[in-house]
């Protein structure tokens, strides 16, 4: 067991200043591209917020024009508005699914189970589009309310349609951190309460509540900072009086060196900051520290034949709603002219058509761009697992947080920060200005998806027992003959599952990239999606590109399961670990 | 094979600031089967890892032969190590694994084939050679395990607890086993292990290790019979171990009996007593008086805890049927066969 702690040997005893080994330099070089393309230029971000932009010195100026401003102002409001409707309302969605799996036997259990994923699937920008369509003032439902009852909802009306479809999107994550605190509360618990006198509510109240408030919290905190910092959604719904549109739009419109740009790129990584430290906290130590030996749960009960037919009814109403953007952009992908009726009034396949006659460069770049990404990613993932657990390098636990600080850092601040600090920097080989060259959308694709792959990385590696190192060492391999023939090839698992996670959610990022595209010819799927869905003739085939999107990713994710199945399989029948 | 030895001097090493091994010093000789025994956690993994080349880098010096290899790093050092786990890659059949050190070592594979045949015949698994490790049971990943590591001919073969996984059954097959593969090697051997009948039946010499400190090296019959210090006397076997002192040839307990020594050894203060040393006769008899406090029927044999003026003395009479032997609260009196005994300064 202890074993397993100890940084490796190092091979001189008395060496003050070892040589620069290969683990050594390649730490250097992953520190050097992380402070390039993430620290620096967000430090640079954050720095310019601060600056006069006609003196250059240290100012809040900035910061005070920015509240003095009825726009910013009502932007801020908006999307603190915005980030705390979608967390009421994704709670909506998810208490009773959680609820109701946590506490009965239910036969619809394995429904509830693929809600848990089913949104997160699709990008949320991807179907806003579609649910105008179904839910706008003219969608399909108002056309029908207006018809039978005479009245609209104005579901998708401004911002109640980004609460809309990003609480739509989100509540997986808190059915998700909330499902896992109620089951992880143990039956014992419940049971002492009860044989302690405490029963129905107040049992809630004071057992089941408190327990599973760490998981709420900590999943409603992701809930407002992704919606916080999402900017296709608001974009594509034309909602631009929200903090990330309008640092989008400033900077890309008023130009780069407009303050205000900054400040909100200031506030929104301060926000992410400050949520995903509260997130942190609530789940640190949380994870089944309260399941005991035998437990597993709440008890749970069968349902009665109506309360049956209620929980369905829940169920089935969710599963409607959930499914409803995937539904939508089915009818613009198939659908002939789509307006003012509640269906399209024909199909066809010719939006595909178009897609793969005209567009298909827009497919071309994203498997360019995503799956060099993904390549990087599992190479820098695997070397900073290696460097962090197994090496003795001074630092290495900050190559781990420089490459996890991506985490707090919105699409739109990074995307700033590159066009900022590569301004005007010319390439060579003819490649032009940096700030415009598609390469720089990869190396952004890459920082943004890091810290999952190095999760999954360090997962991997975690599972290598330490012996198995060891031995081959002392069977004359060398480091570096141990890591190719040892290490890589049992991490095979974890790496893909690595690749394949980082190339399907590359694959349909919007913020950064929508920053960084400069010339059409060279933009991605979900840059297309942007484009196609500006103008009505346009959404049949936006909906067709965003249907290949979600393909790529629902494959990517079926994939990236399968493999950690198959390799956890492979595990179980392996010898036994370590000591 | 050529054989060779294995010193060890002055070594000293710490985590941080936990000291873990301090002042080792031994000498294990050529084709010596080595057992380093002690209680968990005394440090006798960490010394076998240290003279495998794992772990914090001690201060001192390993000689291996005449070599000394504490600077070198693992893969230089041509020590065989079995892993307590087995440590078996999992991706690699069993072939690719015991191939694997020789291909490390650059050997041309027309050469490598028949040295995986001859280890894997000499561990009896040659028909295995194509399974995965996963399909092995644990005796037969053990055997891959020693496999591998003598195929690359090692100088020495450290084992650590390498039988400590099996079910009791194979324990005893497998050190028999593994001793005559090491006789039939004459491979310089340590053997690492909590349990001292391991360590008895194979070992030529032991060290015995407590808190990072040797405190007795010897053949396990040295030990057994003059133990170094009550520690030993307490870890090899059970003790008895009285206070008193030695006067004219006589070893006098604090209790007040006078037991005859055929070596009075000045300054002692104790004596060990072997449970199997004492006899249980009637009260009143000659020895020490007492009274059965405890009773265990062991099937060949009957212990007893009787107390004494001196305390509580463990003692074993050999059982044989329709002997009923004395029961709790009998008074009795304890012979001592005392000439040999063990005395401890
Ligand atoms: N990686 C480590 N870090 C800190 N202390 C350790 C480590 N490995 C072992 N130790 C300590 O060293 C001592 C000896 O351990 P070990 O050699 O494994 O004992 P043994 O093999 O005799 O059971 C123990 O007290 C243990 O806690
Ligand atoms: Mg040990």
């Amino acid at each position: 067991m202890s074993d397993t702690l100890q940084p490796a040997r190092p091979t001189g005893r008395f060496t003050l200043f070892p040589r620069l080994s290969g683990v050594a330099l390649s730490g250097l070089a992953i520190a050097v591209f992380l402070m390039a393309f993430l620290i620096l230029p967000v430090m640079q971000v954050i720095y310019v917020a601060f600056l006069d932009s006609r003196s250059g010195a240290l100012t809040l100026q900035n910061f005070q024009d920015f509240f003095s401003t009825n726009l910013f102002r009502e932007s801020f409001v908006n999307s603190f508005y915005v980030s705390a409707m979608s967390v009421v309302f994704a709670t909506i969605i998810a208490l009773p699914l959680a609820y109701i799996t946590t506490r009965f036997t239910f036969a619809g259990a394995a429904i509830i189970q693929s809600l848990g994923f089913i949104p997160l699937i699709m990008p949320p920008f991807v179907g806003a589009v579609a649910m105008t369509l179904l839910f706008g003032r003219n969608g399909s439902l108002n056309l029908l309310l207006d018809q039978y009852f005479g009245v609209k909802i104005p579901f998708m009306e401004g911002l109640n349609g980004v609460i809309f479809v990003q609480s739509l999107h989100y509540f997986p994550f808190i059915l998700i951190n909330l499902s896992a605190s109620l089951r992880n509360i143990d039956r014992s618990m419940e049971e002492a309460a009860q044989n302690l006198g405490a029963s129905g509510l107040r049992l809630f109240r004071r057992i089941v509540f408190p327990l599973a408030m760490p998981g709420y919290l900590a999943g409603a905190a992701l809930v407002f900072i992704k919606v916080f910092d999402d900017l296709g959604t608001p974009l594509l719904l034309n909602v631009n009086t929200m903090l990330a549109p309008q640092a989008y739009l400033r900077i890309t419109g008023v130009g780069i060196n407009d303050p205000m740009g900054y400040v909100i790129s200031f506030i929104l990584v301060a926000f992410s900051v400050f949520a995903l430290w509260v997130s942190f906290l609530f789940m640190r130590g949380k994870d089944y520290a309260t399941v005991q030996k035998g437990g597993g749960g709440l008890a749970k009960r069968d349902l009665s034949r109506r309360e049956k037919a209620v929980a369905w009814g829940v169920i089935l109403f969710i599963l409607a709603l959930v499914l409803s953007p995937h539904f939508g952009l089915l009818l613009l992908a198939f659908g002939t002219i789509w307006s003012f009726s509640p269906l399209p009034d024909g199909f066809t396949l010719q939006h595909f058509g178009t897609v793969f006659t005209q567009s298909s460069q827009y497919i071309w770049n994203t498997i360019l761009y995503a799956g060099s990404a993904a390549v990087i990613d599992v190479i820098l993932g695997t070397a900073i697992a290696y460097i962090v657990l197994r090496s003795g390098l001074v630092g290495r636990k900050w190559l781990d947080y420089m490459a996890t600080a991506a985490l707090a850092v919105p699409g739109v601040v990074l995307g700033i920060g590159y066009l900022r600090m590569f301004h005007g920097v010319e390439l060579p080989f003819g490649l032009g200005q940096m700030s415009g060259f598609w390469g720089l959308i990869i190396v952004a694709l890459a920082v943004r998806r890091l810290p999952y792959a190095l999760r999954a990385c360090m997962a991997a590696l975690q599972q290598v027992a330490l012996s198995l190192e060891e031995a081959a060492e002392s069977l004359g391999a060398t480091k570096s003959s141990t890591i190719r023939r040892i290490v890589v090839p049992l991490m095979t698992g974890g790496i893909l599952a690595g690749f394949v996670t980082s190339f399907a959610t590359a694959a349909v990022e919007l913020s950064a990239t929508i920053m960084l595209v400069g010339r059409s010819s060279d933009a991605p799927l979900a840059y297309g999606i942007y484009l196609f869905m500006q103008s009505p003739s346009g959404r049949g085939a936006g909906a067709a590109l965003g249907i290949l999107a979600v393909v790529i990713v629902a494959i990517g994710t079926y994939l990236s399961q399968r493999i950690i199945e198959k390799d956890r399989n492979r595990r179980a029948a392996a010898p036994g670990a370590d000591h | 094979m050529e054989k060779t030895g294995i010193r060890i001097e002055d070594l000293h090493l710490s985590f941080g600031d936990t000291t873990v091994l301090a002042g080792i010093n031994m000498e294990i000789l050529p084709g010596e089967f080595f057992a380093f025994l002690g209680p968990s956690g005394s440090g006798k993994s960490t010394l076998l890892r240290a003279i495998a080349g794992f772990g914090p880098p001690p201060r001192g010096r390993i000689l291996i032969g005449d070599r000394d290899i504490a600077d070198l790093p693992p893969w230089k050092r041509n020590v065989g190590m079995v892993f307590q786990s087995y440590a078996l890659w999992p991706h690699l059949s069993v072939r690719q694994n015991v191939a694997f050190g020789l291909e490390e070592r650059r050997l041309p594979k027309r050469m490598i084939d028949p040295k995986v045949d001859a280890a894997l015949e000499l561990v009896g698994l040659l028909h295995l050679a194509e399974r995965m490790p996963a399909q092995l049971s644990g005796g037969q990943q053990q055997r891959v395990a020693l496999a591998r590591t003598i195929a690359i001919e090692p100088q020495v073969l450290l084992l650590d607890e390498p039988l400590s996984n099996l079910d009791a059954a194979l324990r005893v097959q497998m050190r028999r086993e593994l001793l005559s593969l090491q006789r039939k090697l004459g491979l310089t051997t340590i053997f690492v292990t909590h349990d001292q009948e391991e360590a008895n039946t194979t070992s030529d010499r032991m060290a015995i290790l407590d808190g990072g400190v040797i405190q007795q090296i010897g053949t396990p019959q040295e030990l057994y019979d003059t133990p170094a210090n009550g520690f030993v006397a307490g870890f090899l076997g059970t003790a008895n171990v009285l206070k008193g002192q030695v006067r004219d040839g006589h070893f006098e307990t604090m209790g007040g009996s006078r037991l005859p020594l055929a070596h009075p050894r000045p300054g002692a203060d104790r004596i060990v007593l072997r449970p199997q040393n004492v006899t249980l006769g009637p009260a009143g008899g000659e020895g020490i008086a007492g009274t059965v406090s405890h009773r265990e029927f062991l099937g060949s044999s009957i212990r007893y805890l009787v107390d004494t003026a001196d305390g509580q003395i463990i003692v074993d009479t050999l059982h044989s049927a329709g002997q009923p032997g004395q029961d709790r609260g009998a008074a009795v009196s304890l012979r001592v066969d005392s000439l040999n005994a063990p005395l401890l300064v």
